[in-house]
């Protein structure tokens, strides 16, 4: 049974108010709890370490799968590993996520490394929320691993998620994308206290007129230090796009690299990066319609985050 | 009303040098008034102090007799003072319909956002979803920027050079908006403008220069003035027809 607060914590990283319908697989504290298959979506446990097989059929269309993972005890160290096939010419949302709710003194850990295999013609939708909350000061780390190897035609939506609550993350993703594959990530960060994250995304256009956008948007506050790199490589006739955007405040530190390399003569890069503060024109336009100054600078992380 | 009792304006931190000297205006409820004169002459440093942007070193602000001169930007857009910026903000991540809605929260009448758009000249079905960032021209940005004013309930509207890049068809739209207004409700309209088509919607019209006023009348009086080129800024004789770098004839 899932408590009040198991019930806060999916409704955070997962949109979930209810047992989502279609197929799920809730894992809380390091154990599988619930778990639901659908005619055209199966999970499997793996069997020879922790995680889980989610296989879409070819051509299943409109439905989701919701994977998330809460953790509510301390000194909890979690590694899964999930691979994902998302067949050909399927059209899914898969929802991961990772909340941690932690009162103790003690670290809690959990490291998902996510492997998809998106196959020809398909369209993937993947919505990764991290949320962290409770009383204690123990340490709440989510470090994902997130691999994607797009085939032929396929389109691949990546929305990547972390706002406030998680101490420390360590976020790699890579992807691969195959002849006419299309990418779009959106990651969007918000980091306060002492916390710290690194983001390293690669995108290797692999195959010829293969396309990539990543937009990148984050909010440094306190002393908190924010870390990104991010790696094009058109090794094939395409595009790609990089933008990364950040807001800093307070006493914080933001370092970004975008990256970007050519290997073919057809391959069109391009990447723009810009940290600044907020503009105090903004802050005076939003209280010339009446809002106080924390008022107008929440309205505008909002927007910029959204 | 508003009145602006002997307001100057020194620069930051440079005692001595004034921006606006001893200004005193009555903007009274229901007219339509025009500030005009040269660029640098203090136009948009008056619609700042009257926004509570700055604060001016010396004088008072009273809005309805109630002294509002230490009255940050928020109170006094409570208060019900709007100021249209000459350059607007653009926010990365706000849709214009949101912007409106917020512009609009405040204001007790049903405000139709559609209709907002339309009155500055703006289709609602192409721009309602659009985000207020660098995807949208700077004529784009200025109407939704006047959009933002014409939402909210206002007893004095401050719009800072509106008609600056926007084209014609949207300029007489425009110029019909600020005319509704004036019939509909009793918001006292204060424009900056270098348009004659504007200043012919004035009530009175306003000559600043140097930080001064240097004629403020009816406008027929005040516009015959300005197009007769008499009340040219430059108090020398200047040689018309030489070179452009040609000095003025002391």
């Amino acid at each position: 049974m899932l408590s009040a607060l198991d019930k806060q914590m999916l409704e955070k990283v997962a949109d979930l108010h209810e047992i989502p319908q279609g197929a799920f697989n809730i894992r809380k504290n390091g154990q599988g709890v619930q778990r639901n298959t659908t005619a055209n979506i199966d999970i499997i446990p793996k069997e020879d370490k922790s995680g889980i097989d989610i296989i879409v059929k070819p051509y299943t269309k409109g439905e989701s799968v919701h994977i998330p993972v809460i953790v509510t005890e301390e000194n909890i160290n979690d590694v899964v590993y999930n691979t994902f096939e998302i067949g050909e010419y399927s059209d899914v949302l898969v929802v991961a996520g990772c909340g941690i709710h932690n009162s103790g003194s003690h670290k809690s850990q959990h490291d998902g490394i996510h492997n998809f295999f998106v196959r020809k013609g398909a369209k993937l939708k993947y919505v990764e929320k991290h949320y962290g909350q409770g009383e204690g000061n123990g340490d709440r780390v989510l470090n994902p691993k997130t691999i994607l190897d797009v085939e032929e035609g396929a389109v691949v939506e990546l929305e990547l998620i972390q706002i406030r609550g998680i101490n420390q993350t360590k976020r790699d993703t890579e992807i691969r994308l195959r002849d006419n594959a299309k990418l779009i990530v959106t990651e969007r960060l918000l980091t306060n206290k002492e916390q710290t994250a690194e983001s390293n995304i690669t995108v290797e256009l692999l195959g010829a007129d293969s396309s990539a956008q990543i937009i990148s948007r984050s909010v440094a506050q306190d002393n908190s230090k924010q870390e990104f790199y991010f790696d094009l490589v058109g090794r094939n006739k395409g595009r790609g796009h990089i933008q990364c955007d950040a807001i800093i405040m307070h006493n914080a530190q933001v370092l970004s690299t975008p990256r970007i390399s050519a290997h073919h003569s057809e391959a069109q890069l391009v990447h723009e990066a810009a940290i600044g503060r907020i503009e105090s024109e903004q802050l005076i336009k939003l209280m010339s319609l009446g809002f106080s100054e924390t008022e107008a600078e929440e309205i505008i992380l909002n927007g910029f985050l959204k | 009303m508003l009145e602006i009792k002997d307001v100057s304006l020194e620069i930051e931190g440079k005692r001595g040098v004034e921006i606006l000297k001893d200004i005193n205006l009555k903007f009274y409820e229901k007219k339509i008034y025009v500030i005009t004169g040269p660029n640098g002459g203090g136009k948009s440093s008056l619609a700042k102090i009257i926004m509570g942007v700055y604060n001016p070193t010396k004088g008072s602000i009273l809005l309805d007799g109630q002294e509002i001169t230490e009255s940050n930007i928020a109170e006094r857009a409570r208060l019900g003072i709007g100021y249209a910026f000459q350059s607007p903000p653009r926010f990365k991540g706000i849709k214009v319909k949101e912007l409106l809605k917020m512009a609009a929260s405040r204001n007790p009448n049903n405000v139709n956002i559609c209709d907002l758009l339309y009155d500055v000249g703006l289709c609602a079905q192409d721009y309602l979803n659009r985000d207020v960032d660098a995807s949208l021209s700077g004529g784009e940005m200025k109407r939704i920027e006047i959009a933002t004013v014409l939402a909210r309930n206002l007893k004095i509207a401050v719009f800072d050079e509106p008609e600056a890049g926007i084209d014609l068809w949207s300029f007489q739209k425009l110029a019909e908006t600020f005319k509704n207004i004036h019939t509909k409700y009793d918001t006292t309209i204060v424009i900056i403008s270098h348009q004659e088509r504007i200043m012919e919607l004035a009530d009175e019209i306003i000559l600043m220069s140097n930080g001064t006023i240097s004629a403020q009348s009816e406008r027929d009086t005040i516009l015959a003035t300005i197009l007769d080129n008499n009340a040219c800024a430059c108090s020398t004789n200047c040689a018309k027809g030489v070179g452009q770098n040609a000095e003025c004839i002391g």
